[in-house]
């Protein structure tokens, strides 16, 4: 902003000098009245009237081409759009032939040999000056190796892969969840995997998601349906995160392993962070407990926000550090002030409520998996000793004989990186498969009561102009008295409008 | 007992050759410069200074009067003043002296909106050299050519916004033999004398220090512009400002999407260079402008569109590696020189420009800080050492002509 009040302003101050210049100029030819200025003088004459009927200031072009030095000569013939613009003041002529003349004294007395000149010069334009689409993509280039490079000096050096987990099943709101994660995979800078267990076993609608993201991914089943209770839920969801786990163990993934359920939202700062995990880390995840609508709730956290205005529960689960940032506790959500409301089964309105350590806050190395890796330390159980366990493996902190070995993430946990969320349909709801309507749907409101009339506009010939104004009118005063029956009961005025609607068609045709 | 000492002395050079190779840092590039890596020189020692006392109707007044020059563009003149008194380099003793200063504020009677008029300067610096050619014998001694002034003015010496009127002027006649330390540069021109010292405007180092963002963020835009393109005040059909060259950059690439050019001058601006390839410097009135500074201390390669032009200390620095040179008439084919570059060579210049030390050279900050452009400066000065023995005249000789140019300059101040 500086520079450009600065130009306005060294403007300003110049106006001054530089208008000041030109009248001096004239006078100084005037005075003289020699045949020179007469003949200047007709010839200012005739280049106003030529200028006057082209509508362009028709002598600069003539003094260009005359008198013009090499740098003003390669001019287009489109460019005097900018002259153009301005139109036929012919102001300017006495003043131009000292400016010439001026121009023609600089390169003759001038230091050697300057090829740049002081004075008025052409605005080069090319003939087509838009982009070229060749161009344009050897630019994204540039751009796209710039970033690339950038990413290298300032990002995280030998970035690992990514094995993402996800726990998912098809129903209505699983389109919705899938896509947003499958875009923010796609996002990501580094190499993934994606390992996608489905309930219910393999099917076509989330293997149909899974193809249009170009990723890497790993699709397997479970037997198993979804339950309906969250309860189940949870414990279906962490079987089927083991058998993922087995899989990466199977295969001998390598890279950092995260757990992305499909309805969690995720920044990409996560997946930077996550990166400078060593072994098994924990970030802050930010609890969207959505509470439900129902007015005995309204009423509960009215009296709630009395009690503990001071003491709102945090919705974030994570690790806690001190000031020295080591690890001495996690934060976990308070579910006290929803206690006896919360949502039992999937149909409920009632808040949806975390476990105590989402599973999507842990990250760990795929070599804790292994059987058998080079430096797997000592605090980490074998993932076949999860495989017995009949109640639910809550959160990953199983593997761990220590868990005071895992690192907070995400400056020691102060950063929410990701948000939990579950939002679902009712479980009896339906939705066409794929989303693809086949059969077509009912017809809900016909398509008559659009507000353009079925036949196409004629146009009108001249008697016709009389009958048309008059029938503007007729509508004009049918559209009154519906406004006046606007104030009845809607449905009454649906049914007016289509009458008098009717009835104008009918003067039409008539 | 020979060929221990061979074995010992290929083993030294192995050694040698394998620390060059491991000091070379893969994100920044040394900048060698036409006589080695000149920019890291160290000027003290080197020469010595004697900075002139002058009453302070010349310097200290015109800075109480109006504060504003601390801030604007032209400010280099009072800094270096400033840094020559504490410096290392000035002397007391003028007999030792290689280089003579005198700290004159040309460049402060400022109009109300801020910019500087100079119709006095010519005067107030005649009156100037009278006063240091009568009170001290150095002046006589060689004319002025082992003097230094420091004329950050438009067109330097000139003392003329106006590039004809400039050029009627000439360089003041009595600062001929010295050597003058502007930021105008241009070859072939009457304002700028052999052996000047370019130096580059004055750009704010602190509020350029504030609106850093971090290094990581992808840099996404592909040309940056902001400024004027037609200066409708003065030159309202275009054509005469920048030669018509910022008129031609907006009539060809106002509606191409890689190019993000317009007059408006948004808040976001240092920030917004950091995340640009490129960054257009075209000439305005002059052909210099600070633009070449923040383009530089942000990283973005400089596009130079000024014909002949003269870059801030063109002897250490090598700008055509640095920065992208487009000549005014190729202007309608900016886009395809610039694309043209190969990725490589695009990389090497952010390389270059990353270097810190080039971003040092660049700035006046206070206080001053090895490597800054007075340091440049007093190296250029340096380099112009030791005086050719034909500078130094003849008692009674008379080179300048102390009655040369316009009458209006005669005049006291």
């Amino acid at each position: 902003m500086k520079l450009s009040a600065l130009q306005q302003s060294y403007s300003n101050r110049r106006s001054n000098s530089f208008r000041g210049s030109a009248p001096l100029d004239s006078s100084a030819d005037s005075s003289i009245k020699s045949p020179a200025a007469i003949f200047w003088l007709v010839l200012h004459g005739l280049c106003c009237l030529i200028s006057l009927v082209l509508g362009f200031r028709f002598s600069r072009l003539v003094f260009f081409f005359l008198f013009s030095t090499s740098s003003t000569n390669n001019l287009y013939p489109v460019p005097f759009r900018s002259a153009v613009e301005l139109g036929g003041a012919a102001l300017d002529i006495p003043s131009t032939p000292s400016n010439l003349e001026f121009l023609v004294n600089k390169t003759s007395t001038g230091s050697s040999s300057s090829r740049v000149v002081v004075g008025r010069h052409g605005i080069r334009i090319r003939p087509w000056p838009h982009p070229n689409p060749i161009e344009v993509m050897k630019a994204h280039q540039i751009i796209d190796r710039v970033q690339r490079e950038q990413r290298h000096q300032f990002g995280v050096k030998n970035p690992r892969t990514v094995i993402v987990v996800t726990p998912t099943y098809v129903r209505t709101f699983q389109a919705l969840h899938m896509t947003g994660l499958m875009h923010s995979l796609m996002l990501v800078p580094y190499d993934l995997v994606w390992i996608v267990v489905e309930a219910g076993g393999v099917t076509n609608e989330t293997a149909a998601i899974l193809a249009k993201s170009g990723l890497r991914t790993i699709h397997i089943g479970l037997k198993e349906r979804m339950p309906n209770s969250w309860e189940g839920r949870h414990r279906l969801e962490a079987r089927m995160r083991l058998r993922a786990l087995r899989i990466v163990r199977e295969e001998k993934l390598d890279g950092i392993v995260m757990f992305a359920d499909d309805s969690n939202m995720h920044s990409m700062e996560l997946f930077d962070e996550i990166q400078n995990m060593k072994w098994f880390g924990a970030v802050s995840v930010g609890i969207l407990a959505h509470s439900g609508n129902t007015e005995k709730d309204s009423s509960e956290s009215v009296t709630q926000k009395k009690d503990d205005e001071q003491n709102l529960p945090m919705p974030v689960q994570g690790p806690a550090c001190n000031s020295s940032n080591m690890l001495i506790g996690w934060h976990t959500f308070n579910s006290v002030p929803y206690a006896g409301n919360s949502a039992i089964s999937i149909d409920d309105r009632a808040t949806v409520l975390p476990r105590k350590l989402e599973w999507a806050g842990f990250v760990l190395n795929s070599r804790l998996l292994w059987k058998k890796a080079e430096d797997k330390p000592e605090w980490v159980k074998d993932l076949d000793t999860l495989n017995g366990v009949d109640g639910d493996v809550e959160s990953p902190l199983l593997l761990l004989k220590d868990p005071s070995m895992v690192e907070p993430l995400g400056s020691c946990g102060r950063q929410v990186l990701l948000w939990w969320l579950r939002v679902e349909a009712r479980f009896d709801s339906k939705f066409p498969p794929r989303w693809i309507i086949d059969p077509p749907l009912e017809v809900t409101v016909p398509s008559k009561r659009t507000p353009w009339p079925d036949a196409p506009p004629e146009l009108p010939s001249n008697e016709n102009v009389v009958q048309g104004i008059q029938e503007h009118t007729v509508k004009h005063s049918t559209k009154t008295r519906t406004s006046r029956s606007k104030r009845r009961s809607k449905r009454r005025h649906d049914t007016r409008v289509v009458d008098t609607q009717a009835a104008t068609k009918h003067s039409e045709q008539n | 007992m020979n060929s221990w000492m061979w074995v010992f002395a290929l083993l030294s050079v192995y050694a040698f050759a394998w620390r060059i190779s491991a000091d070379h840092n893969v994100r920044t590039e040394r900048i060698s410069g036409s006589a080695g890596d000149v920019l890291e020189d160290n000027p003290i020692g080197r020469l010595k200074v004697y900075v002139y006392e002058l009453p302070s109707k010349y310097n200290k007044k015109i800075l109480q009067k109006d504060p504003r020059c601390l801030t604007h563009m032209f400010a280099a003149e009072i800094f270096v003043h400033r840094f020559l008194l504490s410096s290392p380099v000035r002397t007391l003793n003028p007999e030792e002296a290689d280089w003579f200063y005198t700290p004159i504020y040309a460049t402060c009677d400022l109009t109300p909106t801020g910019l500087p008029l100079p119709f006095k300067s010519p005067r107030m610096v005649r009156s100037a050299i009278q006063l240091i050619s009568s009170n001290w014998p150095h002046w006589n001694r060689t004319e002025g050519a082992d003097h230094f002034f420091v004329v950050p003015h438009d067109f330097g010496a000139c003392f003329h916004y106006q590039e004809e009127k400039a050029i009627e002027r000439g360089i003041l006649p009595l600062l001929q033999r010295a050597t003058l330390v502007q930021t105008f540069g241009q070859r072939n021109h009457v304002c700028l004398n052999e052996g000047s010292i370019t130096i580059p405007p004055y750009a704010p180092p602190q509020k350029m220090q504030t609106h850093l963002i971090p290094q990581e963020t992808p840099r996404s835009i592909f040309v940056y512009f902001r400024g004027l393109f037609y200066d409708v005040n003065n030159d309202p059909e275009g054509g005469y400002y920048a030669r018509g060259a910022r008129a031609a950059v907006w009539e060809n690439f106002k509606n191409n999407p890689l190019f993000d050019i317009s007059t408006d001058h948004p808040t976001t601006y240092y920030e917004d260079m950091q995340r640009a390839i490129f960054c257009l410097c075209p000439l305005g009135w002059a052909p210099w402008s600070p633009r070449l500074v923040e383009a530089v201390v942000f990283g973005c390669i400089p596009v130079i569109i000024a014909d002949d032009i003269v870059l801030p200390f063109a002897d250490a620095i090598p700008w055509e590696e640095i920065g992208v040179y487009v000549a005014e008439e190729d202007v309608p084919n900016l886009d395809t020189i610039l694309t043209s570059i190969p990725p490589e060579v695009i990389l090497r210049k952010q390389r270059l420009l990353a270097n810190p030390s080039m971003k040092r050279a660049m700035m006046f900050p206070q206080p001053a800080q090895p490597g800054d452009a007075f340091h440049q400066i007093l190296n250029g000065l340096a380099r112009k050492l030791p005086h050719k023995k034909s500078v130094y005249l003849k008692p009674g000789e008379k080179v300048l002509n102390w009655t040369a140019g316009p009458v209006g300059d005669l005049k006291p101040w």
